[in-house]
């Protein structure tokens, strides 16, 4: 009876996770468009949502944004990884620890932050500085994703390359990161999701005539909960849902990815 | 003075990490074809000694030479030196035939030509069916193989090994010693070789180099090194040994446990205080206690295989011998030492 139990309190604390997100997703095919009452199934509000030009914008920017912050902060964060892992005693440390500030400082903060120094330092607020916010705020994620990766090499792969002849550059492309692959996957797939997902700092970044589809919800939603709001939420959920469920299934064995 | 061709030379070479000296003003030749090991506890700085000869660690002092050149400014990807590390650091990525071809590729050789060296050598390591296979496939003998492989597959004129024996178990150990020992007699180039394992060291080495505490101990041939130790860490280091305090009358007469014993040694001051070395198996144990040098009380016995191992009191000291017979404990015996098995060493300190 004791796994009954068990069973049922983990069905619980499910629904309570899920039940929102569950109630957000039948109602984006309500026919109706009240809040609380189910009159039928429709796909209209999707097909809407690909004939608001302002939602068809927002869409844009939100990949067009997403795309370029992981391809920047991939690069960045695996360069700096590599770097951290070479490092020795204090500095390894330091290094580390000041990674993981931004990642547990609240968002509220950083976006307040970025948006003062965007502005102090002359900045005019739109694309660029929200693409910059974003590459800032993916970095130490990818940083988190690559370095478990290199600390499974052997600690002398690097230089058996070098030992054979290989140039530096050349060891750490066809060795350190061939090696650290599966990493830098996992690391860029979660810098797309975090970047996908944001909505605070993009919120204190994106100035007013940028928006992406958090800021675009968050604002539609101001003027009263329409259902297209729910479909485009729902479409949202699924990405980030079908992009979890490729990172964890790339980063494998034995090691989790903190999220 | 013959000047002989050495093809490495360390003169004072000196490392620190975190202000500590590991490896200490070492002066050491190693000449062609020579296979030496480098041996001692675990941080005596051999390792790092290997790894400036590798071109992975800078010398803070001190100038490593490579055929009467400064080695010192050459990368490491530009020395004519090649090294199977520890835990052999295979390529996970790459297959076997990957692995060893990839210093032949760096050097852009023709396609037939990496073809046919890292096949030839393939079969000299008896892996000539495993060029397709992942190297996290193979066993510890294997992979150990494939890194020896893929060094030697770039002729270089000087392999380093560090400690590559470490990781296996003790039966594959023993083989690949000979396997090794056979393979650079065969390839004919310098090894210079890491180990903590005295017993491998004595087994391979033309020369064996003792270190402590980033100094060199002593320099020689496995024979010098075991029956002529030059101080007590390099008796005490190398195989079992007893190591008593003793007084030098005179010329070839020792004194210890008040008996005066004959013995070989000269060039040493009246009454000098010196140490003496006998090893476990020079002690003989004469089966009437009154006919020995020296007399004792057997206090252990420990089967060893080949041999026993007893425990031996007397009112002076404990000494270990080995013996293929039997002393049963609490029994008296006595016990005789041929003049050349006792091996005077001076005093660290003492004169010199």
């Amino acid at each position: 009876m004791k796994k009954l139990a068990v069973r049922i309190y983990m069905g619980l604390i499910f629904l309570f996770l899920y039940a929102p997100i569950i109630v957000l997703i039948i109602f984006s095919f309500n026919k109706s468009k009240s809040r609380g009452q189910w009159s039928g199934f429709t796909l209209d509000w999707y097909a809407d949502l690909f004939k608001d030009r302002l939602i068809t914008e927002a869409l844009y920017y939100t990949i067009a944004i997403a795309i370029l912050a992981t391809v920047i902060s991939t690069i960045v964060g695996t360069i700096a990884a590599i770097g951290i892992h070479y490092m020795r005693g204090f500095g390894k440390n330091m290094m580390l620890n000041i990674n993981n500030i931004p990642v547990l400082n609240p968002d509220i903060v950083t976006g307040v932050a970025l948006m003062t120094l965007f502005i102090s330092a002359g900045m005019k607020l739109g694309f660029v500085t929200m693409l910059i916010a974003h590459v800032l705020f993916c970095i130490p994620y990818v940083i988190l994703a690559v370095l478990p990766k290199l600390r499974q090499l052997n600690r002398h792969i690097a230089e058996a390359a070098l030992d054979l002849g290989a140039t530096p550059s050349y060891a750490l492309r066809k060795i350190i990161l061939p090696e650290i692959k599966q990493g830098i996957i996992s690391g860029a797939l979660m810098a797309f999701t975090m970047s996908i997902d944001d909505f605070v700092i993009s919120f204190f970044t994106a100035g007013s005539e940028v928006s992406n589809l958090s800021i675009m919800i968050y604002s539609m939603a101001r003027r009263g909960v329409k259902p297209t709001i729910n479909a485009l939420s729902t479409l949202m959920f699924l990405t980030v849902v079908i992009l979890l469920f490729i990172i964890n299934k790339k980063s494998g064995e034995g090691e989790e990815l903190l999220l | 003075m013959e000047k002989e061709k050495y093809l490495i030379e360390l003169r004072n070479l000196t490392k620190s990490f975190d202000g500590v000296k590991v490896v200490d003003s070492i002066n050491l030749k190693i000449k062609e074809n020579e296979f030496v090991t480098l041996l001692g506890p675990s941080g005596c700085g051999k390792t790092t000694t290997l790894r400036m000869i590798g071109g992975f660690e800078e010398p803070d002092e001190g100038e490593i030479l490579f055929e009467g050149k400064l080695l010192n400014p050459v990368p490491p990807y530009k020395r004519n030196i090649n090294t199977v590390f520890q835990r052999y650091a295979l390529f996970p990525h790459m297959n076997v035939f990957e692995n060893v071809a990839f210093g032949l590729r760096i050097k852009k050789l023709p396609k037939d030509e990496i073809v046919e060296r890292v096949e030839r050598m393939l079969k000299m390591m008896d892996l000539e069916n495993f060029g397709k296979r992942h190297v996290d496939s193979l066993s510890g003998g294997q992979q150990q193989r494939v890194a020896i492989a893929r060094a030697l597959v770039n002729e270089p004129k000087v392999l380093l090994l560090d400690e590559p024996l470490g990781a296996l178990d003790l039966k594959l150990r023993k083989e690949m010693q000979i396997e090794l020992l056979d393979m650079q007699r065969r390839v004919g180039i310098t090894f210079i070789y890491v180990t903590h394992d005295q017993e491998e060291a004595l087994t391979m080495s033309d020369t064996v180099v003792v270190m402590n505490e980033g100094h060199i101990q002593q320099v020689g041939t496995p024979e010098d090194i075991y029956n002529e130790p030059t101080n007590r860490f390099v008796a005490d280091f190398i195989g079992e040994s007893n190591i008593i305090e003793a007084v030098m009358l005179e010329d070839k007469k020792v004194m210890f446990d008040n008996h005066v014993f004959d013995c070989v040694d000269t060039g040493f001051e009246p009454n000098e205080p010196v140490d003496v070395v006998i090893r476990p198996e020079d002690l003989k144990i004469v089966n009437n206690p009154e006919e020995g040098m020296i007399q004792g009380t057997v206090t252990s016995v420990v089967f060893k295989g080949v041999h026993y191992e007893m425990l031996v009191e007397n009112e002076y000291r404990e000494y270990m011998i080995h013996s293929t017979l039997m002393h049963p404990e609490g029994s008296q015996v006595g016990m005789n030492i041929q003049p050349f098995d006792i091996h005077v060493m001076k005093k660290e300190g003492y004169g010199s």
